[in-house]
C-alpha cells in the first residue's frame, strides 16, 4: 500500500456573513495516497469547492475561515502555517486546476511566460535551465510542438488545449498533490476522454496524488480509485469506486446514481430526488439528508448519524447502516 | 461586539462610519430640497436687501460678529445666510432641470444607438463625439452673450452638451444587453424592437443611469457655479453659490467668509451627491434584495 | 404516415469572414452545411454534437433568429421563408417556443415572475388582465411552482425552479414545437431528473414536439425518439434513438458513445475505449472528402477524397460514411 500524501481530519470551514455563520464544511475527514485519485462528488453548495480552497488555504479572510481540524500534507499540518510558509507550498507541493480554462490563463502573457512564472518562483534553477523545464512540462501534458507553444497566447488555443496548458502550469513543479476542481465540465465529451487518459498517464509518470472534484459520475468511474460523496457540508459516504457503483450504502448516494440517465440501457423513468439541499444557514436537526430521504426514520430527524465502517475502505454516515 | 466583527469583518466603529456615509448625505440633500421649497419662510432677510452700514460683518461666532447676521454680511451688507438659502434654491433648480434634460436625451440616444446599431449608431456616436469635443464653457459664454443672461440661458447652456456623458455609457450598457439571453427570448416571443427597448433594455439601464445622475448633481452645481463665478451665469443680484464665491474673491484676506461659506456648501453637496448615488444604486438593484 | 410538424431540407448557413479596411471577404465559416431532418408531432428530435458542430445555429434558424444561406424549412408543409410578416406573427411565432440553456440569463432580472410568464401572452394575444392572470396561475401549476411566488424576482429562485419558469413561459401560447437548448446541463444532477421528467410529462399531456440540443448522450437517450449526430456542420448519423445507440454505425457516433459511457475500472478491459486524436477542425476549413477522416481510426484512402452520401440503413437509420456497418 503506498503512503498517504494528504490526511484531512475533521475539517471545519465557515463563512461569516451578515445573516450568520455558514458552515460550508462541517467536519470532514478523508485521505489520499500517492499515485491515487480521490474523487469528491456532490452538487452545488455541498462544500466540495470550499474543501479544495481550504486545503490550498485560499479562503478570503475575514469572510471565510478554517475554524477547526487538520490538513496534514506529508507530515505537516497546513492549517497553522503562516501565509509566507503556505505560499512556498502552493505550486510546489500542492497545485490546483480550476474549471474554466478561459479565465485561468492570463490573456496578456504567453504560455511560456505563465508556466515559467511558476518554475521561477519555486525552483532555484539557473536561467538557462528554465526553458527546458517549461518544455518538459508541456511534453508531460502531450502538447504538440512545445517549442512553438512557448510563444503562443491563450486566445490562439482551443478549450482543450488551454486546459492542457493549465495542467502544465499545475504540474510544472511536480507537486505531490494536485487538486482538480471540475476541470472537465466545460470540455466536450471526446476531449474529456482524451484529458482523462492524459491524467492517468501523468499520474503513472509522476506518482502525484489527485483530488478530483466533479458532479459527473462518468468521469468518476473512469478516473477515480476512491470516492467521497458530499452533501450539505459533510461527507456521507467514502468507498472505492467500484463499491460506490455496485453497492452504495447511503440513500443519497444511491438516489444520486439512480437519477443519472444511463447510456448502456434505456431508462423508462428517471428517479428524481424531491426538494432541494438545505440552506446552510438553517440546517435541519439530525441527518441533513433526512428531509429528502425516502427511508428516513425518527432517529434520523433527531440526531446526526456517526460514521461507521462497512468494509475495506468503505465508510458511511447513516442510521440505517450498522 | 466581538460577534458582530466575526460576522461582517468590520468593527463596530467601522460599521457606524459605513452607515453614516449614507445618513449624512441624505440629510444634506434633504436639507437642500427643504430650503429650496421653503426659502422665503426660512431666510431672515431678502437676498438682495442691502445694509450699507453693516458691510463685511464677520459671522456670529467670530469677534465682531452679531447674531443679527449669523454668517456675516458681504461687501454690500447683504446677509450671507439668506443669500446662501436663496442661492441654494437657484443652484439646485438649475442643476436638476439640466440633469433631467441631459439624462432624458442622453438615455434615449444611448439606448437607441446601442440597440439598433449600424448607421444609426454611427451617426449618433459621431454627434456625441462632436458634443464632447466642444468646450463647454465657450458655448455657455456664447449663449450668454447671444441670448442674454438668465435662468433659462444657464439651463440651456448646461444641457446643450451635457447629454454626451450619458449617451456613451448608456450605449455600452445597451450593447451588452442587446445580446443577452432574455432579449433573445423576447424576440422569440414576438416583442417589437420598441417594446424590447422599453421593457427590457431601459429597466436594466436605470441603475447605471441613476449613478450617473447623482454624480451629475455635483458636477452641474459646480458647472453652474463656474459660470456664475465668471459672470455669465445667473445674473446679479440673484444670488447663486458660484456668484457668491466670485463676489468675495477680492475680500479673501479681510472677509474670507463671503466666499468660503458658499464654497463649503458646494463641496458638501457634490460629496453628498456622490455618496447618495452609491447608496441608491445598491438599494434599487433587485439582485441585492435580501432573500 | 408520420405526422410531420417541421422539416428541414438541406439547411445551410455560412458566415462571411472579413478582413481589412475595406472588409473584403477572405473566407466562410461553414457553420451548417446541408442539414436535413424531420420532427414529428408529439415527438422529440435531438441534435447531438460537440461545440462547433452547428447544432445551435440550426436551432436558431428554426427559431428565425438566423437567416439561412440556403435550404428550406417547412412548417406544417409550408415554406417558412414564404410566410408573410403577419402570417409569421399569427401562424408561426405563437406555435414555436424556446427554452434556453442558462436559467440565470434567460430572464430579465428586473421583471417579476408574473410579467415574465405573461409577456408572450401580452404581445401575441388580446387577453385581458384577468384572463392573463388565470392563465399564468394555470401555467405555474403545470410546472409545479407555487402560484404565490408570482411577485418574486428571478434571482430569488434556484436554478431548477428557473428552468421550470422558462418552461411555463414557453407553454403560454400552446406551442406545437419547443426548442430546448441544453435544458438541463446547467443544473445540478439531482434536479436534472426532475426537469427531464417534467418535460416528458408535458409532452405526453399536450402532444408537444421538442427539438433538443444536447451534448450529453445519456440525456438524449432518455428524452428523444429520434437523434441526429452532428459533426462540423453536417449530420453524420440520423435515426431512431434506440437504433442509433444500440447499433451505432458512424465512427464518430461510436467514439461519442465510448466517451460518454459509464465504465467501471474493471470493465475497461472488456469495453474497448475509443479515444479520438486531435480536435475538431475549424469550420472555416473543413477537411476534404469526409469531414471526419482526419480523426477517424477507420479512415481509408477514399475518405479523404470522396464526400460520403447519406445512406439509409434499416427502417429509420441513416448514416454518412463510406464504410458503414
Amino acid at each position: 500500500m503506498s503512503e498517504i500524501v494528504l490526511q484531512v481530519e475533521n475539517l471545519h470551514t465557515s463563512f461569516f456573513t451578515n445573516q450568520g455563520e455558514v458552515k460550508a464544511v462541517d467536519g470532514i475527514s478523508f485521505f489520499v495516497r500517492e499515485s491515487e485519485t480521490f474523487g469528491i462528488v456532490g452538487e452545488s453548495g455541498c462544500g466540495k469547492s470550499v474543501t479544495a480552497l481550504s486545503i490550498m488555504r485560499l479562503l478570503q479572510e475575514p469572510g471565510g475561515r478554517i475554524t477547526g481540524g487538520k490538513i496534514i500534507l506529508e507530515g505537516t499540518d497546513l492549517v497553522p502555517l503562516s501565509k509566507k510558509k503556505m505560499r512556498a507550498y502552493r505550486g510546489r507541493m500542492i497545485s490546483m486546476i480550476l474549471q474554466d480554462p478561459m479565465s485561468s490563463l492570463n490573456p496578456v502573457y504567453t504560455v511560456g511566460n505563465q508556466i515559467g512564472e511558476s518554475i521561477r518562483l519555486h525552483q532555484a534553477l539557473p536561467e538557462n535551465m528554465v526553458e527546458p523545464a517549461i518544455i518538459e512540462s508541456l511534453r508531460l501534458l502531450k502538447i504538440p510542438t512545445p517549442e512553438t507553444m512557448l510563444g503562443n497566447y491563450p486566445f490562439q488555443l482551443s478549450g482543450g488545449m488551454r486546459q492542457r496548458v493549465v495542467g502544465a502550469i499545475a504540474m510544472s513543479c511536480r507537486p505531490r498533490l494536485l487538486i482538480a476542481d471540475e476541470p472537465t465540465t466545460a470540455l466536450d465529451a471526446t476531449i474529456q476522454a482524451q484529458y482523462i487518459a492524459l491524467f492517468e498517464d501523468i499520474q503513472k509518470k509522476t506518482n502525484v496524488a489527485i483530488i478530483f472534484i466533479t458532479h459527473d459520475f462518468g468521469v468518476v468511474a473512469k478516473m477515480c480509485h476512491r470516492v467521497g460523496v458530499m452533501y450539505a457540508g459533510k461527507i456521507v459516504e467514502t468507498a472505492p469506486t467500484r463499491e460506490i457503483f455496485k453497492a452504495p450504502q447511503h440513500p443519497y448516494t444511491s438516489a444520486l446514481i439512480n437519477s443519472v440517465p444511463r447510456l448502456d440501457r434505456k431508462d423508462e423513468r428517471l428517479f428524481s430526488i424531491e426538494g432541494q439541499p438545505p440552506s446552510l444557514l438553517n440546517l435541519p436537526p439530525g441527518c441533513r439528508f433526512a428531509p429528502r430521504c425516502t427511508v428516513a426514520r425518527e432517529t434520523c430527524r433527531q440526531q446526526e448519524p456517526p460514521e461507521v465502517s462497512v468494509g475495506a475502505d468503505h465508510t458511511v454516515s447513516c442510521w440505517r447502516v450498522k | 461586539m466581538k460577534a458582530a466583527k466575526r460576522y461582517t469583518g468590520l468593527s463596530r466603529g467601522a460599521r457606524i462610519v459605513r452607515s453614516l456615509t449614507f445618513i449624512i448625505p441624505m440629510i444634506i440633500m434633504a436639507g437642500l430640497v427643504f430650503i429650496t421649497i421653503f426659502a422665503p419662510l426660512i431666510a431672515p432677510y431678502e437676498p438682495t436687501e442691502q445694509h450699507m452700514l453693516e458691510r463685511r460683518l464677520p459671522p456670529a461666532f467670530m469677534e465682531g460678529g452679531t447674531t443679527k447676521y449669523i454668517l456675516g454680511t458681504d461687501h454690500l451688507g447683504r446677509d450671507i445666510l439668506s443669500r446662501m438659502i436663496y442661492g441654494g434654491r437657484v443652484s439646485l433648480s438649475v442643476s436638476l432641470l439640466a440633469i433631467m434634460i441631459t439624462a432624458g436625451v442622453g438615455t434615449i440616444m444611448g439606448i437607441t444607438s446601442g440597440f439598433i446599431g449600424g448607421r444609426t449608431d454611427g451617426f449618433l456616436m459621431r454627434l456625441t463625439d462632436i458634443a464632447m469635443s466642444f468646450p463647454n464653457l465657450l458655448i455657455a459664454m456664447l449663449l450668454s452673450v447671444g441670448v442674454g443672461p438668465g435662468f433659462w440661458t444657464v439651463v440651456f447652456a448646461l444641457s446643450i452638451l451635457g447629454w454626451a456623458g450619458y449617451s456613451r455609457m448608456i450605449r455600452g450598457e445597451s450593447l451588452r444587453l442587446r445580446n443577452s439571453d432574455f432579449v433573445m427570448q423576447a424576440r422569440v416571443n414576438g416583442v417589437s424592437n420598441l417594446g424590447i427597448m422599453f421593457k427590457h433594455i431601459f429597466p436594466n439601464v436605470v441603475n447605471t443611469l441613476i449613478i450617473i445622475m447623482t454624480l451629475q448633481i455635483g458636477m452641474m452645481i459646480l458647472a453652474e457655479s463656474a459660470l456664475s463665478y465668471l459672470g455669465i451665469g445667473i445674473p446679479a443680484p440673484t444670488p447663486s453659490w458660484g456668484s457668491m464665491v466670485s463676489d468675495g474673491r477680492n475680500d479673501l484676506d479681510r472677509a474670507w467668509w463671503i466666499s468660503t461659506f458658499p464654497g463649503i456648501a458646494i463641496g458638501l453637496v457634490v460629496l453628498s451627491g456622490n455618496f447618495l448615488g452609491d447608496w441608491i444604486r445598491d438599494k434599487t438593484d433587485p439582485r441585492l434584495r435580501r432573500l | 404516415m408520420a405526422d410531420v410538424l417541421l422539416e428541414g431540407r438541406n439547411l445551410t448557413k455560412h458566415y462571411p469572414v472579413t478582413r481589412g479596411l475595406l472588409q473584403h471577404v477572405v473566407g466562410w465559416v461553414r457553420a451548417v452545411d446541408g442539414v436535413s431532418f424531420t420532427i414529428e408531432r408529439g415527438k422529440t428530435l435531438s441534435l447531438v454534437g460537440e461545440s462547433g458542430a452547428g447544432k445551435t445555429t440550426t436551432a436558431k434558424a428554426v427559431l428565425l433568429l438566423e437567416r439561412l444561406t440556403s435550404g428550406t424549412i417547412l412548417f406544417e408543409g409550408k415554406d417558412l421563408y414564404k410566410f408573410s410578416h403577419s402570417e409569421l406573427k399569427t401562424q408561426y411565432r405563437p406555435k414555436i417556443q424556446y427554452v434556453q440553456q442558462n436559467p440565470w440569463s434567460s430572464m430579465n432580472p428586473r421583471m417579476r415572475l408574473r410579467d415574465i410568464i405573461a409577456e408572450p401572452l401580452v404581445t401575441n394575444t388580446k387577453m385581458d388582465r384577468g384572463e392573463i392572470r388565470n392563465r399564468v396561475g394555470e401555467l405555474l401549476a403545470n410546472v409545479g411552482l407555487d402560484p404565490a411566488s408570482i411577485d418574486h424576482y428571478p434571482h430569488e429562485f434556484s436554478g431548477g425552479q428557473r428552468q421550470r419558469i422558462a418552461v411555463a413561459r414557453a407553454l403560454g401560447l400552446n406551442p406545437s414545437l419547443v426548442v430546448l437548448d441544453e435544458p438541463v446541463s446547467a443544473l445540478d444532477v439531482s434536479i436534472r431528473a426532475q426537469i427531464m421528467n417534467l418535460l416528458k410529462d408535458l409532452q405526453d399531456k399536450y402532444n408537444l414536439s421538442y427539438l433538443v440540443i444536447a451534448h450529453n448522450l445519456a440525456t438524449v437517450r432518455y428524452m428523444s425518439h429520434d437523434v441526429a449526430i452532428m459533426y462540423l456542420g453536417q449530420i453524420v448519423e440520423y435515426g431512431d434513438t434506440e437504433e442509433v445507440f444500440q447499433k451505432p454505425l458512424h465512427p464518430y457516433t461510436k467514439a461519442l458513445i465510448s466517451a460518454s459511457m459509464l465504465t467501471l475500472p474493471e470493465d475497461e478491459q472488456e469495453v474497448k475505449q475509443i479515444i479520438l486524436t486531435g480536435e475538431m477542425p475549424s469550420p472555416m476549413n473543413p477537411p476534404s472528402g469526409c469531414r471526419f477522416h482526419t480523426r477517424c481510426a477507420e479512415a481509408k484512402e477514399e475518405c479523404s477524397r470522396d464526400i460520403p452520401e447519406m445512406v439509409s440503413v434499416g427502417v429509420k437509420h441513416m448514416v454518412k460514411c463510406h464504410h458503414h456497418g
